[in-house]
């Protein structure tokens, strides 16, 4: 899948040294997404509910005259949707390439900083203990003596595979 | 110098002057006779070569060149339009779309292309050579050669007597001459010559008249004599009065200079020197007093010309000003300009509802009127905006004359195109991803739809089989319908195929308007043979999906033995909609207004009955109930009060249970992007003058789903009513 390359190329790019990360709180987790690929951050916005979608989707939102959908990220890793509080926030992630350049917002319970991982200190994901599924994680940041789940946004957001888990699909109807 | 936009308006004309070609080409078949046709034709192959030189797209004039003198040949009767020329000019002006299009991508054109060019021009001799010889035997060829040989140029020089003198020798000039072409004839004058007594051997008392034939302008003629022009008397006139080329030359003179003089240098009737001349005359007499005579007797009076060529050249520049005329009221516009305008009037209906609905909340009823003109206002720019897009369908049915024709021929089938509704106008858009779907239609009905003429002579219809292309508009869509008076579907062998594809349970008892639908699943074909233009089975589901992603919808309908009408329904505009807004608890969503027959209140008897029966009796007759709440599956709402929006598509009515109806607005659509390409019932979302997104609703397809399936269920619904 071509997409993932979209992860690997600024790292190349920042002359195999650092790159900087948005780290965000998700349950008890915290996590990262290349700051690269975030667009901006949103106060928790009104939300337009889309019916029969799958859980993780929660409608989509006014972004300036786009209509753009918004993932919630603990239902997309399989837990119950987040409760709204508020430090709730919408980070607006572009994902795709060229042609298929797509904005989702991602309903996460705070954001916390930008911070600088070298890449060397990424570290490949542990194949279990995560509770999350492996696809979805690009590696591990050590911040701090701390582990960041650096998030692999092509797959968490893979919109053919969210498209699918809907509660109805088709003729099923 | 950027010449990209210029290229790109020659690319346009071109392509809507090869339209016209063709057009005027098919309708030359059935009127071989018609000289404005013939016109029309020589006129378009004309000034594509033209246009193609000025940006040296050299391929282009080479073959167009071939092409027009044949039609230019044709013109003047040499031969007649045959059948076999017909469809060979009909490639050939394919081939010079090719060309066209190919010479504007790249600085070279692919060498396939131009074998092909070399290919085709040999045909056309071969064509024109064998007309020729056929119905030109009479005629002498030394006589044909001329028609198609070098320009001849009658040159009448006056040498003045300062000429040696200067010592400029005319012997030269005549021998300047020769290089360029060949002097048939030379005439000497001596009619200056004094008297031997007076003679001056130094003066020169010569005057020459030639005979001139060669290939070259006449500029270059006349710049032979450039150094002597001061002393001499230098009139250069076409040999042949009056000449068919000139003539034509000036029946062509580009739309440009619409004086007489200019339109006579132009077509090289007259070179400039006499041109000048004669205007001096005339605005001498002018300044004497003299009513100035015009331009047209003068040059008659001088002999330069001929009262034929003035004549042509007149009409033409009468023409010419008839067109100004007709041109001005055209404007070409970018298309991406006119997306912009759209896009941003778009958001101006957004902005107009939003103060309408904060005027409204804040209770300002002078600020309430206000906002209520703008939003008329509003209301005509966007209704004007998209006026601007709106193109009407019937060039693209023109185009399907030509298709019918060559597959027709192809087929051995004698099929006659009926053109109705072309001047309905819908959306550019929509109009440029209609084409390839029609395509497929006629080119079905053709093959499977209509039999042969044998067959059909069997079955006692006439041998000559109709196929019919109409549009109109139909409760805020167009309609489009593709009929044919064919032998009709044959539903046994598509239940035969639907069963062995798997498409079908063996033992179902489907409609026979079920079974039609069926040839619309993907890879679903019943033709025996795959021949070379359809039954490979690609054809009908990706004919539904292209329609679809128009948001439109496509039936079929087949009678045995009487034919086969394909109905297509498409949205007007893809861009902005007149909506109804209904609630659903806190959830907003709009139906298109047009599909919005009424709206009702459900009394809570009503309530129950629609519960239990799916249906409701509106006055008489039952109306199918879809609860929007079930559709969603929404769970039951604390609500007192329910709601019902009829709705209407095509045949088709249904009654949509809502919560609230919140009245009609102005919509932009957007789309709701691939996350919701599953999404059923919902076919967009648009944002409310609040800021908040609201769904748009798939009416086709919720309509369909509360039909009751034919037959039974509403035979019951009937039974339960009465």
């Amino acid at each position: 899948m071509q997409a993932v390359n979209s992860f690997d190329e600024p790292q190349a790019n920042a002359r195999g040294e650092q790159q900087q990360y948005l780290t965000f709180r998700q349950g008890e987790e915290t996590f990262a997404l290349p700051i690269l690929v975030t667009k901006e951050i949103l106060e928790f916005p009104a939300l337009t509910s889309v019916p029969l979608m799958a859980p993780c989707v929660r409608g989509v939102l006014n972004l300036r005259g786009q209509v753009v959908p918004v993932v919630d990220l603990a239902a997309r890793f399989g837990r119950p949707p987040a409760a709204v509080t508020r430090r709730t926030c919408v980070v607006i992630v572009e994902i795709g390439s060229e042609d298929t350049r797509l904005d989702i917002g991602v309903v996460v319970d705070s954001v916390s900083q930008v911070i600088d991982i070298p890449a060397d200190q990424i570290e490949p994901p542990p194949s279990f203990g995560t509770r999350l599924r492996l696809d979805f994680i690009k590696g591990m940041g050590k911040v701090d003596g701390q582990f960041v789940l650096v998030l692999d946004a092509e797959h968490v957001l893979s919109v053919e595979e969210i498209a699918t888990l809907g509660t109805v699909t088709g003729e099923a109807a | 110098m950027d010449l990209y936009p210029a290229i790109q308006m020659f690319l346009a004309e071109s392509r809507e002057l090869l339209e016209q070609m063709e057009d005027a080409l098919l309708r030359l078949e059935a009127d071989p006779h018609d000289r404005d046709l013939l016109d029309a034709i020589f006129r378009a192959a004309h000034t594509i070569k033209g246009s193609a030189g000025v940006f040296g797209y050299d391929p282009v004039v080479h073959f167009t060149h071939g092409v027009e003198s044949v039609l230019d040949r044709l013109r003047d009767g040499e031969f007649a339009l045959t059948p076999t020329l017909s469809a060979l000019l009909l490639r050939c002006g394919d081939h010079m779309g090719a060309l066209v299009e190919a010479c504007t991508a790249s600085e070279t054109p692919p060498t396939e292309l131009i074998s092909v060019s070399e290919t085709l021009a040999a045909e056309l001799a071969a064509a024109t050579g064998d007309t020729q010889a056929d119905e030109t035997a009479a005629r002498s060829p030394a006589e044909a050669e001329t028609t198609a040989g070098p320009a001849r140029w009658r040159i009448e020089l006056e040498f003045g007597s300062e000429v040696l003198r200067n010592g400029m020798d005319p012997l030269s000039f005549l021998r300047y001459l020769e290089t360029l072409g060949t002097v048939r004839d030379v005439r000497t004058s001596i009619a200056r010559l004094p008297r031997w007594s007076d003679l001056d051997p130094e003066a020169c008392a010569l005057d020459v008249e030639l005979l001139f034939e060669g290939d070259v302008p006449l500029a270059t003629i006349d710049g032979v004599f450039d150094f002597v022009r001061d002393d001499c008397a230098i009139r250069i006139t076409p040999a042949e009065h009056p000449d068919a080329e000139t003539l034509a030359a000036i029946a062509d003179y580009p739309a440009q200079a619409p004086r007489l003089g200019e339109i006579l240098v132009g077509s090289q009737a007259v070179s400039d020197d006499t041109l000048r001349a004669a205007l001096a005359a005339q605005s001498a007499q002018a300044e004497a007093g003299a009513p100035p005579r015009p331009l047209g007797e003068i040059l008659v009076a001088e002999g330069a010309t001929s009262p034929a060529v003035v004549e042509a050249a007149l009409e033409r520049q009468g023409q010419i000003k008839q067109q100004k005329g007709q041109e001005s009221r055209l404007i070409r516009v970018d298309a991406d300009k006119l997306d912009q305008l759209i896009t941003l009037v778009g958001e101006l209906v957004i902005a107009g509802s939003g103060i309408n609905a904060k005027a409204q909340r804040a209770g300002l009823a002078d600020i309430v009127e206000s906002a209520e003109t703008l939003a008329r206002l509003v209301e005509g720019v966007r209704d004007s905006a998209l006026g601007l897009r709106m193109v009407q369908i019937g060039p693209t049915f023109q185009r399907f004359q030509r298709v019918v024709r060559d597959v027709s021929r192809e087929l051995g089938k004698d099929i006659e195109l009926e053109i109705t509704g072309g001047d309905t106008e819908l959306d550019k858009s929509v109009v440029e991803r209609i084409g390839d779907p029609l395509m497929h239609l006629v080119r079905n009905a053709m093959d499977h739809g209509i039999e042969t003429p044998a067959a059909r002579a069997a079955a006692g219809k006439p041998a000559r089989a109709r196929l019919r292309l109409h549009a109109c508009h139909d409760s805020g869509s167009i309609v489009i319908d593709v009929a044919d008076d064919g032998a009709g579907l044959n539903t046994e062998k598509i239940r035969a195929k639907a069963i062995e594809r798997g498409l079908l349970a063996a033992g179902a008892t489907p409609s026979e308007h079920e079974i039609h639908q069926m040839i619309f699943a993907a890879g679903f074909s019943t033709a025996d043979a795959v021949s070379n233009l359809s039954g490979r089975g690609v054809g009908m589901d990706v004919v539904r999906s292209n329609i679809e992603a128009l948001r439109g919808t496509i039936e079929l309908e087949s009678r045995a033995g009487l034919g086969t009408r394909v109905r297509i329904r498409l949205p007007l505009t893809l861009a902005i909609i007149d909506g109804f807004l209904v609630g659903l608890g806190n959830a907003r969503y709009v139906l298109p207004l047009d599909v919005v027959e009424e709206c009702l209140e459900l009394s809570p008897a009503e309530r129950l009955a629609v519960g239990k029966q799916g249906f409701l009796n509106v006055r008489g007759e039952p109306l199918p109930m879809l609860r929007l709440r079930e559709v969603f599956q929404l769970g039951e709402a604390d609500w007192r009060r329910e709601n019902v929006v009829v709705v209407r598509f095509g045949a088709l009515k249904a009654g949509i249970v809502v919560d609230e109806l919140l009245g009609e607005l102005q919509t932009v659509i957007k789309p709701l992007g691939k996350l919701f390409a599953f999404l059923p019932g919902i076919s967009g979302s648009t944002i409310l003058g609040t800021g908040e997104v609201a769904l748009i609703l798939d009416v086709p397809g919720l309509v369909k789903r509360a039909d009751p399936p034919r037959g039974q269920s509403l035979a019951t619904a009937q039974s339960a009513l009465s």
